[in-house]
Protein backbone atom coordinates (compact mmCIF):
# COMPACT_ATOMS: atom_id res chain seq x y z
CA UNK A 1 0.00 0.00 0.00
CA UNK A 2 1.21 3.50 -0.54
CA UNK A 3 2.23 5.52 2.00
CA UNK A 4 2.13 9.72 2.84
CA UNK A 5 5.31 9.93 4.62
CA UNK A 6 5.00 13.50 5.13
CA UNK A 7 4.40 17.64 3.78
CA UNK A 8 6.88 19.91 3.13
CA UNK A 9 5.75 23.71 2.36
CA UNK A 10 8.02 26.02 0.81
CA UNK A 11 8.35 29.69 -0.50
CA UNK A 12 9.12 29.29 -4.24
CA UNK A 13 10.17 32.85 -5.42
CA UNK A 14 11.32 33.06 -8.63
CA UNK A 15 14.66 35.18 -7.16
CA UNK A 16 15.65 31.51 -5.46
CA UNK A 17 15.80 30.22 -9.06
CA UNK A 18 17.99 32.57 -10.08
CA UNK A 19 20.15 32.36 -7.41
CA UNK A 20 20.21 28.71 -7.91
CA UNK A 21 21.03 29.08 -11.56
CA UNK A 22 24.16 31.33 -10.54
CA UNK A 23 26.00 28.98 -7.69
CA UNK A 24 24.70 32.04 -5.11
CA UNK A 25 23.50 30.09 -2.25
CA UNK A 26 26.65 31.32 0.30
CA UNK A 27 26.10 34.84 -0.43
CA UNK A 28 25.56 37.29 2.22
CA UNK A 29 21.87 38.09 0.89
CA UNK A 30 21.35 34.75 0.38
CA UNK A 31 22.87 32.59 3.20
CA UNK A 32 20.33 33.20 5.60
CA UNK A 33 17.68 31.77 3.51
CA UNK A 34 19.18 28.67 2.42
CA UNK A 35 20.37 27.60 5.65
CA UNK A 36 17.22 26.86 6.31
CA UNK A 37 17.05 24.11 3.80
CA UNK A 38 19.46 20.93 4.60
CA UNK A 39 17.55 19.74 7.74
CA UNK A 40 14.52 19.83 5.11
CA UNK A 41 16.90 17.32 2.50
CA UNK A 42 17.86 15.23 5.48
CA UNK A 43 14.73 14.77 6.28
CA UNK A 44 13.40 13.95 3.04
CA UNK A 45 16.33 11.50 2.08
CA UNK A 46 15.69 9.63 5.38
CA UNK A 47 11.79 9.56 4.71
CA UNK A 48 13.14 8.37 1.30
CA UNK A 49 9.93 9.58 -1.20
CA UNK A 50 9.07 7.94 -4.52
CA UNK A 51 6.89 10.32 -5.59
CA UNK A 52 5.93 14.32 -5.05
CA UNK A 53 2.50 15.68 -5.18
CA UNK A 54 3.38 19.14 -6.07
CA UNK A 55 0.49 21.62 -5.29
CA UNK A 56 0.96 24.56 -6.58
CA UNK A 57 -0.18 27.91 -8.40
CA UNK A 58 0.37 28.39 -12.09
CA UNK A 59 1.45 31.94 -12.53
CA UNK A 60 0.31 32.08 -16.52
CA UNK A 61 2.59 29.66 -17.93
CA UNK A 62 0.21 27.05 -18.80
CA UNK A 63 -3.08 28.26 -17.80
CA UNK A 64 -4.87 31.46 -19.21
CA UNK A 65 -7.75 33.17 -18.28
CA UNK A 66 -9.83 31.76 -21.58
CA UNK A 67 -10.04 28.78 -19.21
CA UNK A 68 -9.07 28.84 -15.44
CA UNK A 69 -9.55 25.63 -13.93
CA UNK A 70 -10.14 26.22 -9.87
CA UNK A 71 -8.30 22.73 -9.21
CA UNK A 72 -6.24 20.96 -12.14
CA UNK A 73 -4.72 17.79 -11.47
CA UNK A 74 -1.71 16.96 -14.02
CA UNK A 75 -2.01 13.35 -15.22
CA UNK A 76 1.03 13.38 -18.03
CA UNK A 77 4.07 11.25 -18.26
CA UNK A 78 6.32 13.96 -17.77
CA UNK A 79 5.95 17.57 -16.93
CA UNK A 80 8.17 20.40 -18.86
CA UNK A 81 9.08 23.35 -17.97
CA UNK A 82 9.00 26.53 -20.39
CA UNK A 83 10.27 30.39 -20.78
CA UNK A 84 8.13 32.24 -18.49
CA UNK A 85 9.32 35.56 -20.17
CA UNK A 86 11.62 37.08 -17.45
CA UNK A 87 14.39 34.86 -17.65
CA UNK A 88 14.23 32.44 -15.59
CA UNK A 89 16.37 29.65 -16.88
CA UNK A 90 14.43 26.72 -18.17
CA UNK A 91 14.55 23.03 -16.23
CA UNK A 92 15.11 19.48 -17.90
CA UNK A 93 11.40 17.35 -17.50
CA UNK A 94 9.88 16.25 -14.71
CA UNK A 95 8.61 12.43 -14.87
CA UNK A 96 5.12 12.38 -13.61
CA UNK A 97 2.83 8.97 -12.35
CA UNK A 98 0.32 8.70 -14.63
CA UNK A 99 -1.36 5.60 -12.86
CA UNK A 100 -1.44 7.82 -9.47
CA UNK A 101 -2.57 10.83 -11.08
CA UNK A 102 -5.81 8.35 -12.23
CA UNK A 103 -5.78 7.33 -8.94
CA UNK A 104 -6.09 10.78 -6.97
CA UNK A 105 -8.37 11.99 -9.64
CA UNK A 106 -10.55 9.44 -9.62
CA UNK A 107 -11.09 9.08 -6.23
CA UNK A 108 -11.30 12.75 -5.92
CA UNK A 109 -14.17 13.21 -8.70
CA UNK A 110 -15.97 9.95 -5.76
CA UNK A 111 -15.46 12.85 -2.89
CA UNK A 112 -17.34 15.38 -5.00
CA UNK A 113 -13.95 17.56 -6.09
CA UNK A 114 -14.52 17.93 -9.49
CA UNK A 115 -10.88 18.64 -10.91
CA UNK A 116 -9.67 19.31 -14.24
CA UNK A 117 -7.33 16.83 -16.06
CA UNK A 118 -4.28 18.07 -17.63
CA UNK A 119 -2.48 15.07 -20.06
CA UNK A 120 -0.53 17.83 -21.10
CA UNK A 121 0.64 20.48 -18.43
CA UNK A 122 3.87 23.22 -18.73
CA UNK A 123 4.99 23.55 -14.37
CA UNK A 124 6.24 27.21 -13.69
CA UNK A 125 8.43 28.59 -11.37
CA UNK A 126 6.21 27.39 -8.27
CA UNK A 127 6.64 23.63 -9.17
CA UNK A 128 10.52 23.48 -10.27
CA UNK A 129 12.12 26.01 -7.54
CA UNK A 130 10.69 24.19 -4.58
CA UNK A 131 11.88 20.66 -5.94
CA UNK A 132 15.57 22.43 -6.88
CA UNK A 133 15.53 23.56 -2.96
CA UNK A 134 14.44 20.46 -1.62
CA UNK A 135 16.74 18.10 -4.20
CA UNK A 136 19.19 19.94 -5.73
CA UNK A 137 21.06 18.76 -8.94
CA UNK A 138 18.25 16.16 -8.61
CA UNK A 139 19.51 14.35 -6.01
CA UNK A 140 16.43 11.78 -5.65
CA UNK A 141 17.06 10.47 -9.68
CA UNK A 142 13.31 8.80 -10.86
CA UNK A 143 11.67 10.64 -8.74
CA UNK A 144 8.08 10.82 -9.88
CA UNK A 145 5.63 13.76 -10.24
CA UNK A 146 2.25 14.75 -9.80
CA UNK A 147 1.47 18.60 -9.81
CA UNK A 148 -1.63 20.09 -8.53
CA UNK A 149 -2.40 23.41 -10.14
CA UNK A 150 -4.82 26.05 -7.81
CA UNK A 151 -5.63 29.09 -9.04
CA UNK A 152 -4.68 32.20 -7.39
CA UNK A 153 -4.96 34.38 -10.07
CA UNK A 154 -8.63 35.56 -10.61
CA UNK A 155 -11.38 35.85 -7.85
CA UNK A 156 -12.84 33.71 -6.90
CA UNK A 157 -10.51 31.67 -5.37
CA UNK A 158 -11.19 28.59 -3.43
CA UNK A 159 -11.32 29.51 0.29
CA UNK A 160 -8.64 28.15 2.75
CA UNK A 161 -11.37 25.79 4.32
CA UNK A 162 -11.85 24.23 0.83
CA UNK A 163 -8.32 23.58 0.14
CA UNK A 164 -7.87 21.90 3.38
CA UNK A 165 -10.69 19.51 2.95
CA UNK A 166 -8.93 19.10 -0.58
CA UNK A 167 -5.70 18.19 1.20
CA UNK A 168 -7.74 15.68 2.87
CA UNK A 169 -9.15 14.07 -0.15
CA UNK A 170 -5.76 13.60 -1.50
CA UNK A 171 -4.92 12.06 1.71
CA UNK A 172 -7.19 9.89 1.27
CA UNK A 173 -6.95 9.16 -2.52
CA UNK A 174 -3.24 8.52 -1.51
CA UNK A 175 -3.52 5.85 1.43
CA UNK A 176 -5.89 3.79 -0.85
CA UNK A 177 -3.77 3.60 -3.17
CA UNK A 178 -2.87 -0.31 -3.74
CA UNK A 179 0.87 -0.04 -5.03
CA UNK A 180 3.68 0.24 -2.94
CA UNK A 181 5.28 3.50 -2.73
CA UNK A 182 6.01 6.21 -0.37
CA UNK A 183 5.01 9.78 -1.26
CA UNK A 184 5.38 13.24 -0.17
CA UNK A 185 2.81 16.50 -0.69
CA UNK A 186 5.25 19.74 -1.49
CA UNK A 187 2.96 23.02 -0.82
CA UNK A 188 4.63 25.73 -2.16
CA UNK A 189 4.48 29.57 -1.98
CA UNK A 190 3.59 32.46 0.55
CA UNK A 191 3.95 33.46 3.06
CA UNK A 192 2.82 37.40 3.09
CA UNK A 193 3.92 39.38 0.18
CA UNK A 194 2.32 41.54 -2.25
CA UNK A 195 3.28 42.72 -5.45
CA UNK A 196 0.80 44.92 -7.32
CA UNK A 197 -0.53 48.24 -6.36
CA UNK A 198 0.56 51.28 -3.91
CA UNK A 199 0.23 48.65 -1.42
CA UNK A 200 2.94 46.49 -3.23
CA UNK A 201 5.77 45.50 -0.55
CA UNK A 202 3.53 44.32 2.23
CA UNK A 203 4.95 41.56 4.31
CA UNK A 204 3.29 40.93 7.84
CA UNK A 205 5.95 39.03 10.58
CA UNK A 206 3.06 38.60 12.69
CA UNK A 207 0.96 36.82 10.54
CA UNK A 208 3.32 34.22 9.12
CA UNK A 209 5.25 33.50 12.18
CA UNK A 210 1.39 32.66 13.65
CA UNK A 211 0.16 30.56 10.62
CA UNK A 212 4.01 28.89 10.62
CA UNK A 213 3.02 27.42 14.29
CA UNK A 214 -0.80 27.27 13.68
CA UNK A 215 -0.59 24.88 11.08
CA UNK A 216 1.10 22.25 12.82
CA UNK A 217 -1.04 22.26 15.84
CA UNK A 218 -4.71 23.94 14.84
CA UNK A 219 -4.58 24.15 11.24
CA UNK A 220 -8.67 23.97 11.21
CA UNK A 221 -8.33 27.91 12.89
CA UNK A 222 -6.52 29.07 9.40
CA UNK A 223 -9.25 27.75 7.47
CA UNK A 224 -11.74 30.03 9.15
CA UNK A 225 -10.19 32.74 6.88
CA UNK A 226 -11.79 34.02 4.06
CA UNK A 227 -9.68 34.53 1.20
CA UNK A 228 -10.35 38.34 1.20
CA UNK A 229 -8.64 38.13 4.80
CA UNK A 230 -5.92 36.49 3.50
CA UNK A 231 -5.33 39.07 0.74
CA UNK A 232 -5.96 41.27 3.70
CA UNK A 233 -3.69 39.76 5.99
CA UNK A 234 -1.02 37.99 4.17
CA UNK A 235 -1.11 40.09 1.11
CA UNK A 236 -2.57 39.63 -2.57
CA UNK A 237 -0.02 36.79 -3.09
CA UNK A 238 -0.05 36.44 0.28
CA UNK A 239 -3.02 33.53 -0.34
CA UNK A 240 -0.36 30.77 -1.56
CA UNK A 241 -0.79 30.19 1.93
CA UNK A 242 -3.74 27.98 0.56
CA UNK A 243 -1.22 25.47 -1.09
CA UNK A 244 0.37 24.84 2.64
CA UNK A 245 -3.40 24.08 3.65
CA UNK A 246 -4.30 21.08 1.45
CA UNK A 247 -0.09 19.57 2.18
CA UNK A 248 -1.39 20.07 5.68
CA UNK A 249 -4.93 18.52 5.00
CA UNK A 250 -3.53 15.26 2.97
CA UNK A 251 -1.64 14.79 6.46
CA UNK A 252 -2.83 12.62 9.79
CA UNK A 253 -4.15 15.74 12.44
CA UNK A 254 -1.23 14.49 14.57
CA UNK A 255 1.39 15.27 12.18
CA UNK A 256 4.49 16.29 13.61
CA UNK A 257 6.86 19.19 12.90
CA UNK A 258 10.34 18.14 12.12
CA UNK A 259 11.76 21.74 11.26
CA UNK A 260 10.56 25.07 10.15
CA UNK A 261 12.84 28.30 9.06
CA UNK A 262 11.81 31.98 8.47
CA UNK A 263 13.71 34.31 6.68
CA UNK A 264 12.68 37.87 5.24
CA UNK A 265 13.34 39.50 2.55
CA UNK A 266 13.74 37.21 -0.23
CA UNK A 267 12.84 39.81 -3.11
CA UNK A 268 9.67 41.21 -2.06
CA UNK A 269 8.55 38.32 0.06
CA UNK A 270 8.60 36.88 3.50
CA UNK A 271 9.85 33.26 2.93
CA UNK A 272 8.61 30.16 5.31
CA UNK A 273 9.61 26.66 4.65
CA UNK A 274 7.92 23.91 7.23
CA UNK A 275 8.78 20.06 7.43
CA UNK A 276 5.90 17.76 8.88
CA UNK A 277 6.15 14.55 9.30
CA UNK A 278 3.00 12.38 8.74
CA UNK A 279 1.49 9.86 12.11
CA UNK A 280 1.69 6.53 12.08
CA UNK A 281 -1.19 5.18 9.96
CA UNK B 1 -37.25 41.27 -4.27
CA UNK B 2 -35.00 43.85 -3.21
CA UNK B 3 -33.78 41.79 0.00
CA UNK B 4 -30.13 40.78 -0.22
CA UNK B 5 -29.02 38.31 1.93
CA UNK B 6 -26.07 39.81 3.62
CA UNK B 7 -24.15 36.56 3.65
CA UNK B 8 -23.75 36.64 -0.01
CA UNK B 9 -23.14 40.19 -0.57
CA UNK B 10 -20.27 39.62 1.66
CA UNK B 11 -18.73 36.45 -0.11
CA UNK B 12 -18.55 38.48 -3.22
CA UNK B 13 -17.56 42.21 -2.46
CA UNK B 14 -17.75 44.43 -5.18
CA UNK B 15 -14.79 46.20 -4.11
CA UNK B 16 -12.39 44.14 -1.60
CA UNK B 17 -11.70 47.82 0.49
CA UNK B 18 -8.18 46.66 0.56
CA UNK B 19 -6.39 50.02 0.38
CA UNK B 20 -4.22 49.93 -2.38
CA UNK B 21 -5.29 46.40 -3.76
CA UNK B 22 -6.64 45.41 -6.81
CA UNK B 23 -9.43 42.44 -6.93
CA UNK B 24 -9.20 40.87 -10.03
CA UNK B 25 -12.37 39.54 -9.93
CA UNK B 26 -14.37 39.14 -13.08
CA UNK B 27 -15.19 42.36 -13.90
CA UNK B 28 -11.61 43.50 -13.94
CA UNK B 29 -10.67 40.21 -15.66
CA UNK B 30 -13.16 41.11 -18.68
CA UNK B 31 -11.96 44.58 -18.83
CA UNK B 32 -8.39 43.08 -18.87
CA UNK B 33 -8.40 40.51 -21.30
CA UNK B 34 -6.69 41.83 -24.73
CA UNK B 35 -4.06 43.46 -22.66
CA UNK B 36 -3.42 40.14 -20.30
CA UNK B 37 -3.49 38.00 -23.51
CA UNK B 38 -0.87 40.25 -25.15
CA UNK B 39 1.39 39.80 -22.06
CA UNK B 40 0.67 36.12 -21.78
CA UNK B 41 2.31 35.92 -25.33
CA UNK B 42 5.50 37.06 -23.73
CA UNK B 43 6.52 34.01 -22.51
CA UNK B 44 7.92 33.07 -26.65
CA UNK B 45 10.65 34.76 -26.83
CA UNK B 46 9.59 35.52 -30.78
CA UNK B 47 6.96 37.50 -29.37
CA UNK B 48 8.76 39.58 -27.19
CA UNK B 49 10.84 40.54 -30.33
CA UNK B 50 8.23 41.48 -32.30
CA UNK B 51 6.65 43.41 -29.81
CA UNK B 52 9.90 45.61 -29.51
CA UNK B 53 9.96 45.27 -33.54
CA UNK B 54 6.88 47.34 -33.73
CA UNK B 55 4.76 47.93 -30.69
CA UNK B 56 1.75 49.68 -31.75
CA UNK B 57 1.25 47.35 -34.77
CA UNK B 58 2.00 44.46 -31.71
CA UNK B 59 -0.74 45.98 -29.50
CA UNK B 60 -3.43 46.78 -32.13
CA UNK B 61 -3.41 42.69 -32.93
CA UNK B 62 -4.50 42.45 -29.91
CA UNK B 63 -7.01 44.88 -29.86
CA UNK B 64 -6.29 46.36 -26.74
CA UNK B 65 -8.43 49.24 -25.69
CA UNK B 66 -6.65 53.68 -25.59
CA UNK B 67 -6.39 53.14 -21.95
CA UNK B 68 -4.29 49.96 -21.51
CA UNK B 69 -2.41 51.43 -25.23
CA UNK B 70 -1.25 54.22 -23.09
CA UNK B 71 -0.57 52.69 -20.24
CA UNK B 72 1.49 50.48 -22.18
CA UNK B 73 3.53 53.38 -23.70
CA UNK B 74 4.02 54.68 -20.59
CA UNK B 75 5.27 51.03 -18.56
CA UNK B 76 2.82 52.19 -16.32
CA UNK B 77 2.00 50.03 -13.55
CA UNK B 78 -1.03 51.01 -11.68
CA UNK B 79 -2.08 52.58 -14.98
CA UNK B 80 -2.06 49.06 -16.51
CA UNK B 81 -3.63 47.58 -13.10
CA UNK B 82 -6.43 50.08 -13.45
CA UNK B 83 -7.34 49.21 -17.01
CA UNK B 84 -7.58 45.39 -16.03
CA UNK B 85 -4.00 43.87 -15.93
CA UNK B 86 -3.19 40.93 -13.23
CA UNK B 87 0.17 41.50 -12.10
CA UNK B 88 1.67 37.60 -13.28
CA UNK B 89 0.63 38.85 -16.92
CA UNK B 90 2.67 42.42 -16.60
CA UNK B 91 5.45 40.89 -15.03
CA UNK B 92 6.26 39.41 -18.07
CA UNK B 93 5.27 42.59 -19.98
CA UNK B 94 8.08 44.92 -17.55
CA UNK B 95 10.36 42.04 -18.22
CA UNK B 96 10.81 42.86 -21.59
CA UNK B 97 12.58 46.12 -20.46
CA UNK B 98 14.78 43.96 -17.46
CA UNK B 99 12.24 45.88 -14.64
CA UNK B 100 11.87 43.15 -11.82
CA UNK B 101 9.36 43.03 -9.10
CA UNK B 102 11.31 45.43 -6.46
CA UNK B 103 11.61 47.89 -9.76
CA UNK B 104 7.76 47.46 -10.12
CA UNK B 105 7.18 47.62 -6.43
CA UNK B 106 9.69 51.21 -6.13
CA UNK B 107 7.32 52.63 -9.20
CA UNK B 108 4.14 51.90 -7.59
CA UNK B 109 5.16 52.82 -4.31
CA UNK B 110 6.54 55.93 -5.42
CA UNK B 111 9.87 55.31 -4.22
CA UNK B 112 13.17 54.38 -5.48
CA UNK B 113 14.43 50.91 -5.26
CA UNK B 114 16.85 51.28 -2.59
CA UNK B 115 13.89 52.73 -0.87
CA UNK B 116 11.24 50.07 -1.59
CA UNK B 117 14.32 47.54 -0.41
CA UNK B 118 14.91 49.26 2.90
CA UNK B 119 11.08 49.24 3.40
CA UNK B 120 10.97 44.69 2.75
CA UNK B 121 13.88 45.08 4.97
CA UNK B 122 12.29 46.66 7.42
CA UNK B 123 9.21 44.01 7.88
CA UNK B 124 11.66 41.88 9.14
CA UNK B 125 12.27 43.43 12.41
Amino acid sequence: MARLVGAICTSHIPAIGHAIARGQEQDTYWRPFFAGYPRARDWLSEADPDVAIVVYNDHGLNFFLDKMPTFAVGAAPEYRNADEGWGLPTVAPYPGDPELSWHIIESLMNEEFDVTSCQEMLVDHAFTVPLALLWPGRSRPGLRTVPVCLNTIQHPLPSPLRCYKLGQAIGRAIASYPQELRAVVIGTGGLSHQLDGQRAGFINKEFDLMCLEKIVSDPRALTRYSIRDLVLLAGTQGVELISWLVARGALDERAAKVHSHYHLPVSNTAAGLLVLENAAA
Amino acid sequence: MSYRDPLVTAAKPRSCAIPGTYWFDGALALKGYPLNKMCYSFNEATNRAAFLEDEEDYCARFGLSDEQRDAVRRRDVLALLESGGNVYYLAKFTGIFGLGVQDIGAQQTGMSVEEFRAKLQAAAV
